[in-house]
């Protein structure tokens, strides 16, 4: 066949063009719906003892966002994202990793927060922004970061943290730190121009990060086939962009973290960035200020019910003998009890001091924010009432 | 000291900061060992290699979402737009992302060691799209530093000031004066102070303020004024977020009379944040009102360029018509 000397393209005299037929990733899938291995297939190398952490995770964060969904309605906190369904992508990928890799994520991934140790205190002072809170108290609930898990702070908009995993994992790569960056999204975020730009940037570049889209199937209330994208889902692009790519169930706890293993080998020992597509569900609302009952059916719901990655996990653990029915409820009730007494304990302490309303702006206050910050406190006390959570705490010798 | 221009101090800042510290990096569009459209970072590559200094695919969100990234990880990311009106595909990576990284994450993470240079400005028939002088849409950005040098020595000294602040900055640099300024610039290493206006001539009648390239409006405008016997104090700003709202009220309590002149279009100006500032701290001591000398609100225009321009004739007549308000 006759080939093109300068792009080493073969020649055809025939006009054909390609649909999206001709790539059809497949998905990888270890642990069946019922939690049974697939047959001749061999459950990926997780030892008991991390098998446990996970399974745990996976069941102090569903207690967690089931409790904190009716705290949101309760009126105690005034907004709340769940994981509800996807907890084996969040959790699975991260435990694939070191604990020096960086993860930047998006808004769900709460349980890869978990599993590096953040502690159930920690999770509480952020929803309710208290002075405890990292973040001190400026961001929503489920903003979460923390530097010392190298967990990048969440930031509402859509996509931003893709090219910054790029940029992230370029200086990790000059570095020759041996780490890498994992970044979270969803299917409709890589809609957004950033995933385009990041994922082109980091193949070209060659640096140690993994994309890893979580196709939860919605975006808000926009479905993902047909109305967020026409082709073969997300996994294409990684191939179109010159990128590792794989798709995998992302339901399923084995499939997940198999998949994020190779993917970090790939990405610190040769530079090869990595895509991974999980497929999932979103079962909750987009968030607290979301219905999906108008927009999707109960049986929908019911059809991915069966499909549950604690659920699956938990039968497979059991089967196992590494856990038995008693113990896992006493763990579940125990968990729940330290997310009940968590809760309430975070509510109580106060908001952070009016003071810090300035600070990291700029790494120290320029003089005209200190003139603003002054001229709200003398404001406040001239009105004590309108603002009673800081006009108590406000010192007499200030002016 | 070395005779250098515009471009030459930059790239010489450049050199002088990715020699310093191996944390430097410098890239965007043709910026590798092509050295640029304008050659700022001309010999980078060479010196320090393809991976300090670097092209990057023709996508400003992404180069502006790698730069945030890559100084979050602790680099110093000196990414180049290649002209200042193709910075609004990056204006949320910059506006939501660099401006909030520090004060979104309780100081957990920052990206103080980002710096966006790029080219602003007009008087090079470049139209619409090679002209404009966005500085205001991001000084209406708390967390962003906004630097605007006005010739090659305030160029290198802010320069690398800039890219070791621990905050993140825009460096705009007035393109009309890359080759065409020229001036004495010490050969090593010097820093100047960001957030601090320079009084360029003192005066007692008039005080004229301007940053970047205006400011050469400014002292024509000033000559032509002395010729007249108006005696004028030219300021400038430097930097346009933080302000040197010190410098300028001190001048004005002197002078009583303010103008201020910028290449962008009037309307919400930077021009109008320093007249309601220096009408605020000054009100007593003004002898007329403060006048705005800048561009039309129009898009910027090819064939009227010359008539567009703020050139030192509109910026006399302010002066003037202040003093015989």
């Amino acid at each position: 066949m006759a080939k093109d000397t300068k792009h080493q393209l073969e020649i055809v005299t025939k006009p054909a063009f390609l649909d999206a037929s001709a790539l059809k990733i497949p998905m990888l899938q270890i642990l069946k719906e019922d939690g049974t291995l697939h047959k001749g297939v061999k459950a990926p190398d997780m030892d008991k003892n991390l098998a446990l952490k996970v399974f745990d995770t996976m069941q102090f964060i569903r207690i967690l966002d089931e409790r904190m969904i009716a705290a949101q309605r309760q009126g105690r906190i005034s907004f709340y994202l769940s994981s509800l369904g996807e907890e084996a992508a969040s959790i699975g990928s991260a435990a694939a990793l070191q604990a020096d890799d960086m993860i930047m994520g998006q808004y769900r991934e709460q349980g890869a927060l978990a599993f590096r140790g953040f502690t159930v205190e920690q999770f509480m002072d952020q929803l309710f922004s208290n002075e405890r809170d990292l973040g001190k108290g400026r961001q929503m609930p489920v903003h979460y970061g923390c530097k010392d898990l190298n967990f990048m702070t969440i930031a509402s908009p859509l996509a931003t943290q893709i090219p910054q995993a790029t940029g992230y994992a370029y200086g990790q790569k000059m570095d020759k730190s041996g780490t890498c960056t994992i970044c979270y999204f969803g299917e409709g975020a890589a809609s957004e121009g950033d995933f385009h730009a990041a994922l082109n940037m980091a193949a070209v570049y060659k640096v140690p990060v993994i994309f890893f889209c979580r196709n939860n199937g919605y975006a808000i209330s926009t479905p993902s086939q047909g109305e967020q994208y026409a082709g073969d889902g997300i996994a294409p692009r990684g191939v179109a962009y010159g990128m590792k790519t794989i798709r995998v169930d992302g339901n399923d706890i084995f499939a997940v973290y198999q998949a994020t293993q190779l993917a970090r080998k790939l990405a610190v020992e040769e530079n090869e960035p990595v895509l991974i597509e999980g497929m999932s569900y979103r079962m909750a609302g987009h968030s607290t200020s979301d219905d999906p009952t108008g927009y999707r059916t109960r049986e929908e719901e019911d059809s991915w019910r069966a499909k549950d990655p604690v659920a699956r996990f938990q039968k497979w653990l059991l089967a196992k003998g590494w856990i038995n029915e008693d113990d896992a409820q006493a763990n579940y009730d125990e968990k729940k009890a330290a997310v009940l007494a968590a809760l309430k304990e975070a509510e109580k302490v106060p908001a952070p001091h009016i003071d810090e309303l300035i600070e990291d702006v700029y790494d120290t206050p320029p003089k005209h924010l200190k003139q603003q910050l002054e001229e709200l406190k003398a404001h406040i006390r001239k009105y004590p009432d309108a603002y009673p959570k800081t006009a108590s705490r406000l010192n007499g010798g200030d002016k | 000291m070395a005779k250098m221009n515009l471009l030459q101090a930059i790239n010489s800042a450049l050199e002088i900061a990715m020699t310093k510290s191996d944390k430097v990096y410098s890239f965007g569009e043709d910026t590798g060992s092509f050295g640029g459209v304008f050659r700022a970072t001309s010999g980078l590559t060479e010196k320090f290699g393809k991976h300090r200094n670097f092209n990057t695919p023709l996508v400003e969100q992404g180069i502006l979402g790698f730069a945030n990234g890559l100084a979050s990880q602790g680099s110093y990311a000196v990414a180049e737009i290649q002209f200042g009106d193709y910075i609004f595909p990056a204006f949320d990576q910059i506006v939501n992302e660099s401006a909030k990284f520090r004060y979104r994450s309780g100081n957990e993470f920052d990206v103080g060691g980002l710096t966006i240079r790029t080219p602003y400005g007009g008087g090079i028939a470049g139209g619409h799209y090679h002209s404009q002088s966005p500085e205001a849409y991001f000084a209406h950005t708390p967390g962003l530093k906004i630097v605007m040098p006005r010739n090659p020595y305030m160029a290198k000294g802010l320069l690398l000031s800039s890219i070791f602040d621990p905050n993140p900055v825009l460096f705009m640099e007035p393109k009309r004066l890359y080759r065409a300024s020229v001036g004495e610039v010490p050969e090593e290493e010097y820093t100047l102070e960001l957030g601090k206006a320079d009084v360029v001539r003192e005066g007692s009648d008039v005080t004229i303020v301007a940053w970047g390239a205006q400011v050469e409006m400014a002292e024509k405008a000033a000559d032509k004024a002395a010729e007249a016997g108006i005696s004028c104090e030219v300021i400038d700003l430097v930097s346009i977020l933080p302000w040197d709202v010190e410098t300028v009220a001190k001048s004005v309590f002197k002078t009583g009379r303010l103008v201020v002149t910028q290449e962008a279009p009037l309307t919400n100006g930077f021009a109008s944040e320093v007249a309601a500032t220096i009408q605020q701290e000054c009100f007593l001591y003004l002898e007329s009102p403060i006048m705005r000398v800048c561009g039309l609100d129009t898009p910027y225009p090819l064939c009227h360029e010359k008539e567009y321009f703020v050139d030192h004739l509109k910026v006399y007549e302010a002066v003037h018509a202040s003093m015989n308000y």
